[in-house]
């Protein structure tokens, strides 16, 4: 029994201690965290944009096409594997900034790139929850604020969108947790994230498994750690509605 | 007493509106002019179209047919049945009239109006009737069209549920529009909101979320949210019907004050006492048109259509 404590801490010891390897979990881990932040604006903005796309009234032919690009981009993103886009989007899409990365600073320009992508995958998820939110508006809030004379926009902004957000923030929180832990195919494309520090950390000492168990234990304190800061926010808003 | 006072100057004219939804005709030709002054009472059956029409005349609904004026300004697409000048250059009406006297009628102004009629009755205009009939159109419209946003901020609403902004402090619910749409100032906004909430009573509220208000307070908050863009004219859509019995009384107090000032209203409501004495007119909607339209005393005392009859001992009883 003891053998068997004293051999797993000496493999914790060569794979995460033994001349500061540590280092490259935390790199990892810095640019998991830099591509899921990154990711999570992006996809905020495409799904607020695409979810006014999609919600506006059509009153005209350039905002029913708009609506139908929308609805695609959406269709696709979500009946397509998120490494499929990663795929595409890294090597077709982005051939010309992955072209110049090779030229030294390879490791970190890939990131923004992958962040796009990523990006463009949540935008599609946050829009189909943000429109769920909006929907769960009372439609009374636009029409008084049509009734005054604001525009729809104007409406939509202040006063419908700000309602919608407030019951689809803890929805849209979890999107960004699923985020943190989607971004660990971004080594297929040569990304050092958390996930892809394995396969250096194994190449140096032949462990296959202790670097897996340590990259499952950040993941897992990273994701507890967001749940109870999603537990905050959730209450704070539930604050808010009492007031 | 309650002035009786109304000039002659029209401020909303709802012509001749149709409103259908899908295949459910609600509205089926109605004409409500409202002028300066005026307080217009509107009663009928529940889902005899009272709100369809209210919602009509600030454009909330677009009318089938018909056309909605805010003084000398258009606020719907232009009706060409409205027009029978318009409906000279279509190509149907020119195709009608060849075809009329090619049959051996005579060229006259009333070959001309049976004609249009005909046209009107069938609804035969198509979508192209030709250049002179479209250029005809758009030449109207560029003329007498207005932006609805700016036309609404003339037309106040009040609504059954109030509709507060639920994400806005009573303060922020009086100066959002006036605000946004730059006809005041943040300071001179305020200024108004809180003049506004004193005449009410409740300058305690001006920083609280509407959720934590009675209904009655919200009503009369929701008034005063219209009173601050200072509107010519404010519809009601039944401003009383969803509130507890004990607070219809603050609501109808202040909706009576406005009509002292002179304010122009259109009430839809059940609350006979409020039309019978602040009404200067009373309007029966029922199936879609107006079936009776009367000074409040006619109207209660001797009603005419038989509808109304059996309406009014129903809801008098
Ligand atoms: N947006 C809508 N879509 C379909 N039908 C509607 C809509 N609004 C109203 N209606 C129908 O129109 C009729 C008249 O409604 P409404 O104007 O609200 O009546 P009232 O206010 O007199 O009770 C009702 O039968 C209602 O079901
Ligand atoms: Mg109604």
């Amino acid at each position: 029994m003891k053998e068997f404590f004293l051999g797993v801490w000496e493999d914790f010891y060569s794979c995460f201690l033994e001349n500061g390897s540590y280092m490259m979990y935390l790199k990892g881990l810095r640019n998991t965290i830099i591509m899921a932040i990154l990711a999570c604006i992006v996809g905020l903005i495409i799904g607020i944009v695409v979810t006014i796309i999609r919600v506006v009234p059509k009153k005209n032919k350039a905002l029913v096409v708009l609506d139908k690009i929308a609805n695609l981009y959406v269709t696709i993103i979500r009946g397509t594997p998120v490494v499929l886009q990663l795929f595409i989007g890294y090597f077709v899409i982005f051939a010309a900034v992955k072209t110049a990365s090779f030229i030294g600073i390879k490791e970190t320009a890939g990131i923004p790139v992958a962040a796009v992508v990523f990006g463009i995958n949540s935008g599609a998820y946050m829009s189909e929850i943000l429109r769920g939110g909006i929907n769960a508006v009372d439609f009374g809030q636009m029409e008084a604020g049509r009734s005054l004379g604001l525009s729809w926009l104007q409406t939509f902004m202040r006063v419908v969108l700000p309602q919608s957000l407030k019951s689809a923030i803890p929805t849209m929180f979890n999107e960004f947790i699923t985020l943190v832990k989607e971004t660990s195919v971004a080594g297929y494309v040569g990304i050092v994230d958390l996930m892809k520090i394995q396969k250096y950390v194994t190449t140096q000492n032949a462990e296959l498994y202790m670097p897996l168990l340590i990259i499952a234990a950040i993941y897992l304190i990273i994701v507890l750690g967001l749940q109870q800061i999603q537990k905050l926010i959730e209450r704070r808003l539930m604050a808010s509605d009492k007031r | 007493m309650i002035s009786d006072k109304i000039s002659l100057d029209e401020i909303v004219k709802a012509e001749n509106i149709y409103k259908n939804f899908g295949k459910v005709e609600v509205l089926k030709g109605v004409t409500l002019r409202i002028k300066k002054g005026e307080r217009v009472v509107v009663i009928g059956p529940s889902g005899s179209g009272k709100s369809t029409m209210l919602r009509c005349m600030n454009l909330l609904e677009e009318p089938t047919y018909g056309e909605v004026w805010l003084h000398e300004n258009l606020l719907t697409p232009i009706d060409p049945y409205l027009h029978f000048d318009v409906i000279k250059l279509s190509s149907t009406f020119k195709k009608m009239k060849v075809e009329a006297i090619t049959a051996g009628e005579e060229d006259s102004e009333k070959l001309d109006e049976k004609i249009i009629l005909e046209i009107k009755k069938k609804d035969l205009l198509k979508k192209n009737e030709g250049k002179e009939y479209k250029l005809a159109i758009k030449d109207l419209y560029k003329k007498y069209s207005m932006n609805i946003n700016k036309g609404r901020a003339k037309m106040g609403m009040v609504f059954q549920h109030f509709n507060l902004f639920n994400n806005l402090t009573v303060l922020e619910n009086l100066t959002l529009a006036p605000v946004k749409l730059k006809l005041k100032t943040k300071e001179e906004a305020e200024e108004k909101a809180y003049a506004l909430l004193k005449r009410i009573g409740l300058e305690d509220k001006a920083n609280v979320y509407p959720s934590t208000l009675s209904g009655g307070q919200k009503q009369r908050i929701a008034i005063i949210r219209s009173l601050a863009m200072e509107p010519e004219v404010i519809l009601f859509d039944e401003p009383t019907s969803a509130l507890d019995p004990e607070m219809v009384g603050e609501v109808l107090e202040l909706m009576k004050e406005l009509a002292e000032e002179g304010m122009t209203m259109v009430v839809v409501t059940h609350e006979m006492g409020f039309a019978k004495e602040v009404a200067t007119r009373v309007i029966f909607i029922d199936e879609g048109i107006i079936k009776e339209e009367n000074t409040p005393k006619e109207f209660f005392e001797s009603p005419k259509d038989e509808r109304l009859k059996e309406f009014l001992s129903k809801v008098l009883m």
